[in-house]
């Protein structure tokens, strides 16, 4: 049976004022990542919620990303602050019920790493593909 | 010998009766016997004949924090959405506190639920509460009529039984891992304070789970809400669950399903613990709400566990420190963030990999 070869599908909450830009700059610069990133622009990584996570790995994400501007870089002065605590938090309770902690990540890239993005992208899909499809939280519609 | 719940229902009938007819308090919120053995339903005293029907015993468990901001505004003088705040002081409730129920109050302050000056706290130091499901599963099946409280023993007694039971086997989970039986903040205090208690592990539970591989969680957790019914009795029981509109019920987005599919469950009991986060007491209202005996409570003890590991804060100890979410610290933990230094070098098999899939 001749079969797709399977390609982790990751859904990434980029924050408008970093990570989104950076993204957009691995772009322009032409840094090869993995197509498996669906990327969606949110104001500020204090902006994405638990719900917002798990609505994700619900709908059939393998993988999670949320990556905002570094400490002390956030538009917003310190979304990203409480969001490390918040996510942090979120990490470990997915682990505490058995969901591999590679599927829920968490970065900080500026408008200015480009090449940075490609990488965490690429380190981000080749852990998730070492895992396989998500099994656990994803619900059949 | 007067056993010391007996004791201190005493004291609560008088002082809830002297608050009432002095006028100090509009409304007393305490417990009234249920209409089966070992339970109590939340009351709200209105007068001195009422407050002598209150009681205090090892059955307490539902917390009145809960209650407690709905009973405050039904002493407000009634008025609509934009008329102007009355004038004066607003009338003020007697309500119980142990240490769990205490610091839900604290956090209730701190969330703008309730004002500390319109409360009367008659603090109380719990001995810990018992589980009505851990007696009943003792009983294996024979029904108590009645159950008498003694000090360090219950006396269960039904059709042609007779049964003492240790106490202390059958105090409920979260309070046999309590470390903080005493108010923080209180008005009266009634009998002595107990002190902080020692606990060789307070997380003991959580460490067993953690202790597992990650499959064995995931199988541990897909069974211990399997019976789950999805009628929210836990959220209910919650006195930080007031949310207008639960993200259950929620309808664009969707964020759980009406079903009781394990998924739709699983994200119900992930979020609603984590909802709770930096916030929950662990004062167990909701585990001892629920029908089906399932113990969210590991949950949130998780939650505490890592809230208190990471940033070294414990919910509602102290009204002027903020709760540990609504607030941060430079040097916060971040060992979990990615910087794709893990990355496989970039080679031209990446760009071929990419060319060969197409995504619809
Ligand atoms: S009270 Fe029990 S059965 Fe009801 S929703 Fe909560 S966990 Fe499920
Ligand atoms: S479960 Fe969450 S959304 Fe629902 S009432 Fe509680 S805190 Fe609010
Ligand atoms: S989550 Fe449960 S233990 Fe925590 S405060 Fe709410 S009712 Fe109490
Ligand atoms: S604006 Fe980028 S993290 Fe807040």
């Amino acid at each position: 049976m001749e079969t797709k070869k399977w390609e982790p599908r990751i859904v990434a909450f980029l924050c408008n004022w970093c990570s989104y830009a950076g993204a957009d700059l691995a772009g322009v610069s032409r840094y090869q990542y993995p197509p498996s990133l669906r990327i969606i622009r949110v104001p500020c990584s204090g902006r994405v919620s638990a719900n917002m996570v798990l609505d994700a790995l619900k709908s059939g994400a393998d993988g999670v990303l949320v990556s905002g501007c570094h400490p002390g870089d956030c538009h917003y002065i310190s979304g990203n602050m409480y969001a490390r605590r918040r996510l942090a938090l979120l990490k470990s309770l997915l682990e505490f019920i058995g969901i591999e902690p590679e599927r829920f990540n968490v970065s900080w890239i500026s408008a200015s790493e480009g090449k940075q993005f490609a990488e965490v992208a690429r380190e981000v899909t080749e852990k998730v593909r070492a895992l396989g499809p998500a099994r656990h939280l994803v619900k059949d519609f | 010998m007067e056993s010391s719940s007996s004791k201190i229902t005493d004291e609560i009938r008088a002082e809830a009766s002297r608050l009432l007819s002095s006028g100090e308090v509009a409304a007393f919120l305490g417990f009234v016997p249920g209409s089966l053995p070992m339970t109590v339903r939340p009351f709200v005293a209105r007068s001195s004949e009422d407050a002598a029907r209150l009681v205090w015993n090892s059955f307490c468990v539902m917390n009145l924090a809960n209650y407690l901001p709905e009973v405050l505004k039904s002493v407000e003088p009634p008025r609509g959405p934009g008329d102007p705040e009355p004038e004066g002081p607003l009338p003020r409730v007697g309500v119980l506190a142990t240490g769990c129920w205490s610091r839900n109050m604290v956090v209730q302050i701190q969330e703008n639920r309730i004002q500390r000056d319109r409360v009367v706290i008659l603090g109380i130091s719990s001995r810990g509460m018992v589980d009505r499901k851990k007696v009943l599963a003792r009983l294996g099946g024979r029904e108590a009529l009645k159950v008498e409280e003694q000090d360090h023993s219950l006396l269960v007694s039904g059709r042609a039984f007779n049964e003492e039971i240790p106490r202390w086997e059958v105090v409920r989970d979260n309070c046999r891992s309590c470390v903080h039986p005493d108010p923080v903040i209180w008005d009266i205090m009634i009998g002595e304070r107990a002190g902080d208690r020692q606990n060789a592990n307070r997380f003991a539970q959580v460490e067993e789970i953690e202790s597992l591989a990650p499959e064995e969680r995931w199988a541990w957790f897909q069974e211990e809400i399997s019976s789950c019914i999805r009628c929210y009795a836990c959220r209910n029981a919650c006195p930080l669950c007031y949310c207008p509109t639960c993200f259950v019920d929620d309808s664009r987005p969707q964020w759980v399903g009406k079903s009781i599919e394990p998924v739709d469950t699983a994200i119900f009991h992930i979020l609603r613990a984590y909802h709770c986060a930096g916030r929950c007491t662990d004062c167990g209202a909701c585990e001892s709400a629920c029908p089906m005996g399932i113990r969210m409570r590991l949950f949130t003890k998780k939650l505490e566990k890592d809230v208190l590991e990471m940033y070294g804060a414990e919910a509602g100890m102290d009204p002027e420190t903020p709760l540990p979410l609504s607030t941060f610290s430079p040097d916060d933990p971040q060992d979990f963030i990615v910087t794709g230094q893990e990355s496989p070098k970039s080679t031209g098999d990446e760009a071929g990999r990419s060319g060969e899939v197409s995504q619809s």
